[in-house]
């Protein structure tokens, strides 16, 4: 083993390279489908939180959508106030010993990865919607169209364009947090550069490595994610549109539609 | 030939314990322009937004056709696709295009297809002046014409009536003028419209029937000669006035 620090790096990496990239694949798989069913939960979720009680609705209506509701606020409180490390070793250990389901790895980190993120985007997006101008709901309900369709049309897509810091702040936190799995035995980053470190008794150098590691991964998915923010708020200038194809001159735009021109 | 469209029967809104409507009645029949006016606060928004049930009335109905459409059994929804609106502060959908916010009605509610709709809004869009702009987002157009865009987008759907929640109230003078413009072409072709507007001249020029509110009742109601010539209600004339003056 070389003797300088740079030495033991390149020693280190030589070695163990690749269970590196082995780990940091797991972890960047776990956060991702983590986080991706995490939305998931989440817009269900907060969608179900804002749905408004209306004065003609009905009483089973009402009470269904109460207790819903609270079913859900219970799910986020208690998600969102334990830690995700203490809810792993619970929910690991817990259905083993109450329902003898015996998880794999893969499921687990899934699992608590999903619904904690799910806990955390279920307020994001609740605050999302609730962010949107009222005057959006009332245009759409002015043209006739059912809260379904006002959701799906008007408001989530302005919601999801307003909560995408969010979204990628989540992912980030996901790929960090993913090391507490470690305790449950899942072999992402944390749990091979422990192992590494504690083989060959350089702590300092394997988790110089890991912290680069964990940069770069964080790093790279905050600038695609600024990537795709941009892409959503479309082109900053429109092209004027005329009928008139004399006057077809720069600035203008010919008429048919473009999707349909494509086909 | 005319026909019943619109009825409000003895309709009351209470917010809390704050009265805003107070046992109004009043009808439109096909055709007819009716403009609603009054001092801010004397709750003629409100009726507006009950007759369109973005307010659930207290008490009282409103029949559309002899329809009762405060009743619980009413498809709401479907009532409001035949019932256009024009809000002050426009109310454009700022995720999509211009031509967009005139076609995702269609497609969505009246269910026809893209190209069919797409030739719909551009015949309204053009109709408004704002077929070059069919590109744009909301956020990249002025006052005035946003307002004509959404009223492209409530003549889309080819509603019955049209309601006209104070549209000119968020405009500068200019802005004013060819919101105004496009709504007089609008009442000479004959559309049933409800106006709730500050526009006195407009008013007067334009309307069949004129409904005076203060204090959330109709004050006096008539043909526009009439309320505008020769008031009868003392808070008519000092509202007239005032206008009038100014």
């Amino acid at each position: 083993m070389p003797v300088d620090f740079m030495g033991r790096i390149f020693y280190i990496l030589d070695r163990y390279g690749a269970s590196f990239i082995r780990g940091a694949a797991v972890t960047m798989v776990i956060a991702l489908v983590g986080t991706l069913i995490g939305c998931v939960i989440g817009f269900l979720v907060g969608i179900v939180q804002t749905i408004p009680v209306e004065k003609q609705d009905g009483p089973v209506k009402r009470i269904v959508l109460w207790i819903v509701k609270l079913i859900l606020n219970i799910y986020v409180e208690i998600f969102r106030g334990t830690p995700m490390m203490a809810q792993a070793m619970f929910i690991y250990f817990g259905s083993m010993a109450m329902f003898g389901i015996n998880m794999s790895m893969w499921f687990a980190a899934f699992f608590i990865v999903s619904i904690n993120t799910g806990a955390y985007m279920a307020e994001t997006v609740r605050g999302g919607i609730l962010s949107i101008d009222p005057g959006q709901t009332e245009g759409a309900k002015a043209i006739g169209m059912t809260h379904i369709q006002t959701m799906v049309n008007v408001i989530l897509p302005q919601a999801l364009r307003n909560i995408m810091p969010q979204i990628g702040n989540n992912l980030i936190i996901n790929i960090k947090d993913t090391c507490v799995l470690a305790i449950i035995g899942t072999v992402e980053l944390f749990y091979t550069t422990n192992g590494v470190a504690g083989a060959l008794y350089t702590y300092f150098e394997a988790f110089s490595i890991a912290m680069v590691m964990y940069f770069v991964l964080t790093f790279t998915c905050s600038r695609i994610l600024r990537y795709f923010e941009k892409r959503m708020d479309g082109p900053d200038s429109y092209d004027l549109t005329t009928t008139d194809t004399l006057a077809h001159t720069s600035g203008l735009y010919r008429y048919p539609d473009r999707k349909e021109e494509e086909q | 030939m005319t026909e019943r469209v619109l009825e409000v029967h003895h309709l009351s809104k209470t917010f809390g314990k704050n009265v805003v409507l107070r046992d109004v009645d009043f009808r439109v029949d096909t055709g007819d322009v009716t403009c609603i006016i009054g001092a801010s606060g004397s709750g003629k928004s409100t009726l507006l937004r009950c007759i369109n049930m973005l307010e659930t009335p207290t008490t009282g109905a409103v029949t559309f056709h002899e329809l009762d459409i405060t009743s619980r059994d009413v498809n709401v929804s479907q009532y409001r696709s035949q019932v256009g609106m024009v809000f002050q502060n426009f109310n454009l959908f700022s995720n999509m295009t211009v031509l967009e916010n005139c076609m995702v009605g269609q497609m969505k509610v009246l269910k026809k297809s893209r190209a069919e709709a797409r030739k719909n809004a551009m015949q309204y869009l053009e109709k408004v002046g704002m077929a070059p702009y069919i590109n744009a987002k909301p956020r990249q157009i002025s006052g005035g014409q946003k307002q004509r865009v959404a009223i492209a987008r409530a003549l889309a759907m080819e509603p019955e009536v049209l309601l006209f929640d104070e549209p000119t109230s968020a405009l500068d003078p200019q802005m004013v003028g060819e919101v105004l413009a496009v709504m007089r072409t609008l009442a000479k072709e004959g559309l049933t419209m409800i106006i709730v507007t500050h526009e006195m001249a407009f008013a007067r020029d334009v309307s069949n029937h004129v409904v005076f509110m203060a204090n959330g009742v109709i004050e006096e109601e008539g043909r526009p000669e009439d309320i505008f010539g020769a008031p009868q209600k003392a808070l008519t004339k000092e509202f007239l006035s005032r206008f009038m003056q100014g």
